[in-house]
Order: structure tokens, then C-alpha cells, then sequence
């Protein structure tokens, strides 16, 4: 069981990240439909940074820029030549998955080396290891793990106890109001994608970096798409999507869990409840109606400071 | 005047006819063709060449045939290209507007595309990697017999372990998969009686971190030789983490996993596309349901590593000797399938392929859902 709930966290931290990095740019009410992209570009750009320098750094920063590049362009196309936002994220993925499988031609099936496994190693945390049960599931995991709490602690934060994350808030909901009161609207939009973009990044590269070590092609497999939904089921709480990531994740990997306890149910039903639980908490946050659980309601529309 | 007139209608009736027979294989396309005794050759291929596992194989093939025919031969390719008709379709007529005379689709669900454009165009040859369709005059598919490397690799596996117990992540539960699991087992079975097997289904081919997590699974559970029937190496790396072994599957990948990988049972699929493309260049080919084996080279297993011990690399050489000779059956009797049935009696054996591949069960001593 202790086993089981660990692999669950390490199922989950690419989709805490990227869940993480599309509430960010969700809040500036973008809709990014790019994250499967993002993580792609994060996860190879990572691995090629990691492999030719030998440093986990580099491999991070790689990833890192290479999100906030992908979601600039998002940015630049759908704040400033204010495209449509549903279109360009869609597109961003299709060309995230290319870049990916371009630059990753010559690296298929190269191992990282020893210097960034040896990094990335599980860390027992003296103390916080030692608790029963909780100790072996959370805290003796890799550093990319911790990181992952301290995120989830820092956004939370970010978003509720400070001003600029009040901002932000405002900046989202209504793009109007907050230019009138003095916000700098564009600024607050492309930083926060191209922070969102690079989280999503950081996802990718820890498939690549961390989890498999290897690089193989189209290593995200659609978990991009799984962080889009996961967004709602946290209603735009970062609180909530660490526990929704944990949960999507520690589901993706139930079923053979199950299969080989030898407890048998389909892999069908095990993948789809995931998704089943997105529409059940959409339909009860939709009949609450309760205002924080809502998105924000500038979400997915361009601002025209013209149009005020 | 009428005499030129006449003359003149026999040239263009002579012209046209000439056109007519000019048609078809020598499709006249605009850009970039091939000159005349080049034959050009289109592989459609369902993920990247550069999968590391089934699609770097069948480039492989691919590209095999490019190096035997140099120059006289012309080799176009597609990857992922959907398991749906509008993509085979879109991609192949892409191949033959480039002058390809020959296509061949890589992946079952490519079937249905090639068997209707077998139909539009009588001219050319579609083959097919792993259907069962066909037809009489341009139409034909091949395989092979994996069950053969995938018991040796068992032998392998069964004289590696300490455990006594195997790991199995497969894709999903149909008959090819079967087919692996239960001549893998088989094949463990052979050297060490003790043994027996799981096995995952991840209901994906090619989800690497699903494969990792999977392979996990099974190292959990005591497993201590993996091996997988899906496309990534993630398997092998998971197993070399922990300092387990495994055994690939497709190509040879020592060089990914050096801590963990045995050895894999491999395509070598020009063995057969380099004879049968001479064929239909000759124009000599038959549409055949080819099957190819151990004894064709079109089957064979990744050199045995330094991790494989002296005594199982001196049984797998016994065995595959007599597989090559003929006389090793894989599925002899008797057999029970894992909820009790007898699927082989006793003095038996399992032999033609049809009964091989109507395999709808895993063998008692393995676990798997069904």
C-alpha cells in the first residue's frame, strides 16, 4: 500500500506541475490549450540541456525556457494580435509534439547521466521520513518531489495573500476594471503565461529527466490533457490540484496495481473514472454556483483596452 | 484529304492506345519522379521510426532494403500515420503521386486503406504487415512466427530469475499478445519448473511512464525478470534501477539498459521484403500469406549480453538449433489454460498456425486478467 501511494506521487508530480502552470495562466484569464505542447518542449528541451551539459540545472533551466519561449509565442498571438485563444493553444500542441519529436530524433533511447540521476536520487527528509505511513509516501522522494510541495505552498500564497496575486485575480476576471484601477494588464498576461508555460515545462522534464531517465518519443502521452481537465476539477485552487493530481495520477496507475494483487477489474473503467469525476464535480460546481469555485470570468476573451 | 485524315486518326487512335498501356504503373506524376528503372518503394509507419522499439524495427527493414538495392530502389516512408482509412489513403496516394509502385503498411489497422487502394489501383502492390487480408494479384500480408524467439528468450528468462517469478507488461489481451505470453512462460517453464508469471495489461502501446509504472508494479511483486509486449524500453530501465533483469523486444537494446537487459526476440524484417520486393521488381510476385520464421531469419533474438549465464546461453544455442531444424513444436501438451482447462492434450502439439493464432487464453502458472 505504502508503495502504491509513493508510485501515486511520482504518477502525479507532471500533472501537479502542469496543473499548477495552467492555473497561473488561467487566472490572467488565458485559456491555454497548449499545455500536452509545453510539456513536450519542456520534457525534451530538458533532456537535451541535462544530457549535453551533464548538469541538472541546465537540464531544469532548459525546460523552463523553453515553456516560457512556447508560451510567449501564446502570448504574443493571442494578447497582443489577440487570436483566438482555443485555436492558438490547440495549435501549440500540435506544434509542441513535432518540436519535440524533431529535436529528440538523435537522442531516442539515450540514457541521462549518472551526474543528474545521481541528483535527482530519493532523499529520506530526517524526521518528516521517519512518520509512519506518511513518512515512505511523501518524504522519501527525489528533490523534483519537494520542490513540488514547496509550489503548490508558494502559489497558494501567491494567489491568496498577496497583493499582486489579488491582482492577478482582478486581472482575470475582469481585464477592464483592473486596467481602470492602474493594473498593467498586458504585463500581468504575459508574465503569468510564460510562468504558466514554464510550469508545464517542468512537468515534462521531470517524465524525461527523472521519471524515465531515457528519452523516448512522445514521453507526456496525453497528460497535458488530463492537467486542462484537472484545472476544473480544482477549481482554480492550487490546494485542490495537488490532491486532484495525486488522485488523476494514483488512478492512471490503479489498474494493474489491482490486476497484478490479482484483483481483476478493466483498465477501462479504471482510466475513465478520472474524467467521469471532472463532469461530476463540473455538474456540482456548476448547481452550487458558489463564486470561487467558478472560472475566471474573463476567461478565454481578448481585452481591448478600446473597447472599455 | 481523306487519306491524311485517315492516317491521321489511326496515329491518334495508335497514340492513345500507347497512352492507355503507358498508365497506371508508370503513372505519369508531375513532380520529382523516379526515372524508369527505379522502383520506388512507400512505408507507412503507425509511430516514429525512432521508437526505439517496433517502428525503428520495421525501418530497419526498411532501410536494409534501400542498402541491397542501392540505387535501383527508392525508399519513401510516413510515420504515424493513424490506424484510420483517410490517413492510409491521404499518405499512400501522397507515395504513389511520388512514383511509388509498391506500398507497404507497417501496422494491423492499416489494413482496410491498402486492401481498398489494392482495388483503385490493379497496377500496384500493397503489402501488409500483420493482416489476414488479401487478394489474388496485388494484395498480400506476412508475419511471423514470434512465439519461436519469444520461448527462447523465456529459457533466458527462466534460468535468470531467483524469485521464480516472471514480469509481463503487455499492451492489450488479444491473440498476438497471448501468443508471446504464454511461449515466453513456455519457455521458462522449460528450464525451471518452478516458476510462474504476471502479467500487466496497460491498454496502450506506446505510453512509456505506463510502462514504467507497470514494470514497477511487477517489481513490487517480487518479479525480478521482466519483460514486455509494448513499444518503449522503459521496462528495461525500471528493471535496471532496482537491479533487476529484463528482456526487450524488437531491437537490440543492450546500450539503453546495460544493467538489466538479457537479450530480445527481433523482427528482421528483410528477410523477407528483400526477396519479395526482387519478386515483384521481376514481376514474379504472387500475393502470399507469408509467415516467416526462426529457420527464415525473418525471426531471431538480440545477441544473449554478459548477464546471461553460460549454462542458458549453452540451452537457448540446443534450442534454437532444433526450432531451426524443425523439430521443437512451442505448444506441446499437455497445456491447461489458467482457469483449469486442457488446451492441449497430452501427446500433442499445437502446430499450424491457424490453431496458434485462434489462442484466446494465458497458461495455468500465469496471472493476468482475462
Amino acid at each position: 500500500m505504502e508503495g502504491f501511494l509513493a508510485a501515486t506521487v511520482i504518477a502525479g508530480m507532471p500533472l501537479l506541475f502542469a496543473t499548477t502552470g495552467e492555473i497561473i495562466t488561467e487566472k490572467s484569464g488565458l485559456l491555454n490549450l497548449g499545455v500536452e505542447g509545453l510539456m513536450l518542449m519542456g520534457a525534451i528541451m530538458g533532456f537535451v540541456a541535462g544530457y549535453e551539459t551533464g548538469n541538472p540545472w541546465m537540464g531544469l533551466l532548459g525546460a523552463i525556457l523553453a515553456g516560457a519561449a512556447g508560451s510567449l509565442i501564446f502570448a504574443f498571438l493571442t494578447i497582443t494580435l489577440r487570436a483566438n485563444q482555443v485555436v492558438t493553444g490547440l495549435t501549440l500542441t500540435i506544434f509542441g509534439t513535432g518540436f519535440a519529436s524533431f529535436m529528440g530524433k538523435s537522442y531516442v533511447g539515450l540514457v541521462v547521466p549518472q551526474t543528474i540521476k545521481d541528483f535527482f536520487v530519493k532523499i529520506h527528509v530526517p524526521l518528516l521520513g521517519d512518520i509512519p505511513f506518511i513518512g515512505p509516501v511523501f518524504f522519501r522522494q527525489d528533490v523534483f518531489v519537494y520542490f513540488g510541495y514547496f509550489l503548490v505552498v508558494l502559489v497558494s500564497l501567491y494567489f491568496y495573500r498577496t497583493k499582486r496575486g489579488l491582482n492577478l485575480k482582478a486581472v482575470g476576471e475582469s481585464a477592464a476594471s483592473a486596467d481602470a484601477s492602474g493594473i498593467n494588464v498586458m504585463v500581468y498576461k504575459y508574465v503569468h503565461t510564460c510562468i504558466g508555460g514554464a510550469l508545464c515545462a517542468l512537468g515534462g522534464a521531470y517524465m524525461s529527466l527523472v521519471m524515465m531517465s531515457v528519452w523516448v518519443e512522445n514521453v507526456v502521452a496525453g497528460r497535458g490533457w488530463i492537467a486542462v481537465a484537472l484545472v476544473i476539477f480544482a477549481s482554480w485552487n492550487p490546494i485542490k490540484a495537488f490532491i486532484g493530481a495525486f488522485l488523476f495520477g494514483g488512478l492512471s496507475i490503479l489498474g494493474f496495481r489491482l490486476q497484478s494483487m490479482g484483483i481483476h477489474i478493466s483498465q477501462y473503467w479504471v482510466d475513465m473514472l478520472p474524467y467521469a469525476a471532472t463532469i461530476v464535480i463540473i455538474i456540482l460546481s456548476s448547481r452550487k454556483n458558489k463564486k470561487e469555485n467558478q472560472p475566471p470570468a474573463d476567461l478565454g476573451i481578448a481585452y481591448f483596452r478600446e473597447e472599455r | 484529304m481523306k487519306k491524311f485524315l485517315a492516317i491521321f486518326l489511326v496515329l491518334a487512335l495508335a497514340m492513345t492506345a500507347m497512352a492507355g498501356c503507358g498508365g497506371g504503373a508508370e503513372e505519369p506524376n508531375g513532380n520529382g519522379e523516379a526515372p524508369e528503372d527505379v522502383t520506388t518503394i512507400g512505408f507507412l509507419y503507425i509511430g516514429p521510426v525512432t521508437d526505439g522499439g517496433y517502428n525503428q524495427a520495421q525501418h530497419m527493414g526498411a532501410m536494409a532494403v534501400q542498402e541491397e538495392f542501392g540505387d535501383s530502389v527508392k525508399v519513401l516512408w510516413a510515420e504515424n500515420v493513424a490506424e484510420d482509412l483517410q490517413a492510409v489513403k491521404t499518405n499512400a496516394i501522397n507515395m504513389i503521386d511520388n512514383g511509388a509502385t509498391i506500398v507497404i503498411g507497417t501496422s494491423f489497422g492499416h489494413m482496410d486503406g491498402l486492401e481498398e487502394l489494392a482495388n483503385e489501383y490493379p497496377d500496384l502492390t500493397f503489402l501488409h504487415f500483420s493482416g489476414y487480408k488479401m487478394n489474388d494479384t496485388n494484395f498480400g500480408n506476412y508475419f511471423g512466427a514470434m512465439e519461436e524467439a519469444r520461448y527462447l528468450s523465456g529459457i533466458v528468462a527462466g534460468l535468470t530469475t531467483e524469485t521464480n517469478k516472471l514480469g509481463y507488461i503487455a499492451a492489450y489481451p488479444y491473440t498476438e499478445v497471448l501468443i508471446g505470453i504464454n511461449s515466453f512462460f513456455l519457455g521458462a517453464k522449460s528450464v525451471n519448473p518452478d516458476v510462474t508469471m504476471n502479467v500487466v495489461y496497460i491498454n496502450s502501446w506506446g505510453d512509456a511512464a505506463l510502462e514504467q509504472a507497470a514494470a514497477e508494479s511487477l517489481l513490487a511483486q517480487n518479479c525480478d525478470v521482466l519483460t514486455q509486449h509494448a513499444d518503449t524500453s522503459a521496462a528495461q530501465v525500471a528493471a535496471e534501477k532496482v537491479g533487476a533483469y529484463a528482456v526487450g523486444y524488437n531491437i537490440d537494446n543492450s546500450k539503453v539498459a546495460p544493467g538489466s537487459f538479457l537479450t530480445a526476440p527481433i523482427w528482421h524484417h528483410e528477410a523477407y521484403l528483400v526477396p519479395v520486393i526482387e519478386k515483384i521488381i521481376a514481376g514474379e510476385y504472387v500475393p502470399e500469406s507469408y509467415y516467416g520464421t526462426m529457420a527464415d531469419g525473418y525471426i531471431g533474438l538480440a545477441p544473449l549480453t554478459d548477464l546471461v549465464s553460460d549454462e542458458a546461453k549453452a540451452e537457448v544455442e540446443r534450442v534454437q538449433a532444433e526450432i531451426i531444424a524443425g523439430n521443437y513444436p512451442i505448444f506441446v501438451g499437455p497445456l491447461k489454460d489458467n482457469a483449469g482447462n486442457v488446451v492441449v492434450p497430452e501427446g500433442e502439439a499445437m502446430t499450424a498456425r491457424e490453431d496458434i493464432w485462434a489462442m484466446d487464453y494465458v497458461l495455468e502458472g500465469i496471472t493476468a486478467m482475462q
